[in-house]
């Protein structure tokens, strides 16, 4: 069991970019050309690797290896999307990383005890509302990607391309907000915003427009979920069976 | 009157595959310009099978027998052709059809490698809508059934290939489905565990009137649980029929060997018209056709005093072979 403990730990601190990141900004003072306290950034921070802990997705290499090997074949039969299997997976891990993510952020709050502060229970819950609906789009993204193994076998490399503007216009390295603001506009009508930014917004106490956020997640949810059902059934027309 | 179950008439299915070149230049050559080709892997086959059949398909590597059955099930979409399982098209993949069958393929797991086989089990039952009551219930019959109890709280890594296969079957068995697809369902188990296998595949078939299709590179898999093979050659079925009448066809004599009293009686019996394969001292080898045995023995036993009599089988896999190697069998 020792090594199954050791990488559910990993698990948990491989998500630890946005501490870096914080590291990087106050470092570097670069907070003050943007008007946020090192108070607010922090807290930012920690919730941005908070979001990241229960939204992060990785369905399009799980996909990919049991297409590849034949594993996907006994799932097709049964009357139950595969994915649904996928799904359970990663909120079952999500859950096993909790204690994990709690005691990384005791620990941050010991080195950083000016950056304590509890959000109020109507927040709290928006942004788990929030956090849920990211993993959402996310689960749905990389589904869409992992269908094209239908097609290309390799899917995951589509997926690597995806990962580049997930990495900069999601948060996880700069808040939105520091982006110059002709880019901002435009960064805000695609679903990356609302992967890390919005959330981590939301649960740090940043000012941030609530309903508009909430509508373009659940916007993203309706239009990617029609695309997936789409693909998904033009895909296993596809399907060969390989590996058995 | 038995009604049909399965239906498929002019089923064709290709493939496109692409082929590469060995070596650094075939590798540039195979990004820039890959060369497709479509495959017809099966050819306008057309068969019926009916409720409570066992057949079998037989075929040598890459013949298509496990295409037939992936297309049975619902796992691959036909190029040409329809195919109606229990009233559905497989590939629509119908929750109710999807409930009536099950697919299992030797060596491919369903089951949860790092957690016990009753985890998995648990999982399927609520896959399939059973209640944890119903669930423990066919858990414990088909447990029984196959032999396994404590490799239920085991984890299935630790489990031998044996146990993980009863595991296998008992997961994909749990919605008691009344059409099985086995694809090698014995293949890598040990002589006892095939054995076990089979005398439980019997048992399942005779309980609940399942339909089995099976193919399988073991002919004691065949010979024991299929009154009916399919054999297909090259995507194409070269014989649709009973297996005593192919075995009948395929090997019309048997060899039979004579212990005689005396060399004298058997150089009588050699001289006596029969075809003798060879003689060794008072030991004679003759060839009789299926259709006069009982006859022959009779005029031997009468005429000669022999002391002892064998009758030989030709070995089953020889005269099977000679049908995977063949383009067409009438009979």
């Amino acid at each position: 069991m020792l090594e199954y403990r050791v990488e559910i730990a990993l698990w948990a601190i491989s998500g630890i970019i946005p501490f870096f990141m914080l590291n990087i900004w106050t470092n570097n003072n670069l907070n003050e050309s943007i008007n946020i306290s090192d108070v607010s950034l922090s807290r930012y921070f920690l919730c941005a690797f908070f979001v990241r802990q229960f939204s992060v997705v990785w369905v399009v290499f799980s996909f990919e290896e049991d297409s590849l090997m034949g594993k996907v074949s006994p799932y097709l039969i049964q009357p139950l999307n595969p994915f649904f299997r996928y799904f359970a997976q990663h909120l079952a891990e999500q859950i096993t990383r909790f204690p994990f993510a709690l005691i990384i952020a005791f620990f941050f709050f010991i080195f950083n005890p000016e950056s304590i502060w509890i959000p109020n229970l109507g927040i709290l819950l928006l942004s788990i509302v929030s956090t849920f609906l990211s993993f959402l789009i996310q689960f749905l993204i990389q589904s869409i990607v992992a269908c094209l193994c239908f097609w290309t076998e390799k899917a995951s490399s589509i997926e690597r391309l995806l990962f580049i503007p997930t990495l900069f216009l999601s948060g996880l390295l700069a808040p939105v907000v520091s982006f110059p603001a002709y880019v901002k506009s435009w960064i805000y009508l695609t679903p990356f915003p609302y992967l890390i930014d919005f959330p981590a917004n939301l649960l740090s106490g940043n000012e941030t427009n609530i309903s508009g956020g909430l509508t373009m997640q659940i916007l993203w949810i309706f239009l990617l979920f029609p695309l997936f059902k789409k693909i998904w059934t033009e895909g296993t027309k596809k399907y060969t069976a390989m590996g058995s | 009157m038995v009604q049909n179950i399965i239906n498929v008439k002019n089923l064709s299915k290709s493939f496109d595959i692409s082929s590469k070149e060995p070596g650094f230049k075939g590798t540039i050559k195979h990004f820039f310009r890959r060369q497709t080709k479509s495959l017809k892997v099966i050819k306008d086959i057309s068969f019926e099978i009916k409720e409570g059949e066992i057949v079998g398909f037989l075929g040598a590597n890459g013949a298509g027998k496990t295409t037939i059955l992936k297309m049975l099930c619902g796992l691959i979409y036909p190029s040409e052709g329809s195919i109606l399982v229990s009233g559905y098209l497989p590939f629509r993949r119908k929750e109710n059809f999807l409930k009536n069958i099950t697919l299992i393929m030797g060596q491919k797991q369903q089951l949860i490698w790092d957690l016990p086989p009753i985890e998995s089990f648990y999982l399927n039952a609520s896959i399939y809508d059973l209640d944890k009551f119903e669930a423990k219930k066919r858990i414990k019959k088909l447990s029984e059934m196959l032999e396994i109890d404590e490799e239920l709280f085991i984890p299935v890594r630790k489990l031998s290939l044996g146990q993980r296969m009863k595991s296998e079957l008992l997961a994909a068995l749990i919605h008691e489905p009344n059409i099985l697809f086995l694809d090698e369902p014995t293949l890598g188990l040990d002589i006892n565990a095939q054995r076990n296998l089979r005398k439980f595949l019997q048992r399942y078939n005779k309980e609940t009137n399942a339909t089995i299709c099976l193919t399988s590179h073991y002919m004691k898999d065949i010979t024991s649980l299929c009154k009916r093979v399919i054999c297909v050659h090259e995507g194409r079925i070269s014989y649709n029929g009973k297996l005593d009448l192919l075995l009948k066809k395929l090997s019309p004599v048997k060899e039979i060997l004579i212990v005689c009293r005396t060399e004298e009686d058997a150089i009588k019996l050699e001289n006596s018209g029969f075809s003798v394969k060879n003689k060794i001292k008072n030991e004679i080898t003759i060839k009789i056709e299926n259709h006069s045995i009982t006859s022959s023995l009779k005029t031997i036993l009468n005429n000669f005093d022999i002391e002892d009599l064998f009758i030989n089988e030709p070995p089953i896999d020889e005269v099977i072979g000679k049908v995977l190697i063949k383009k067409n069998y009438d009979i």
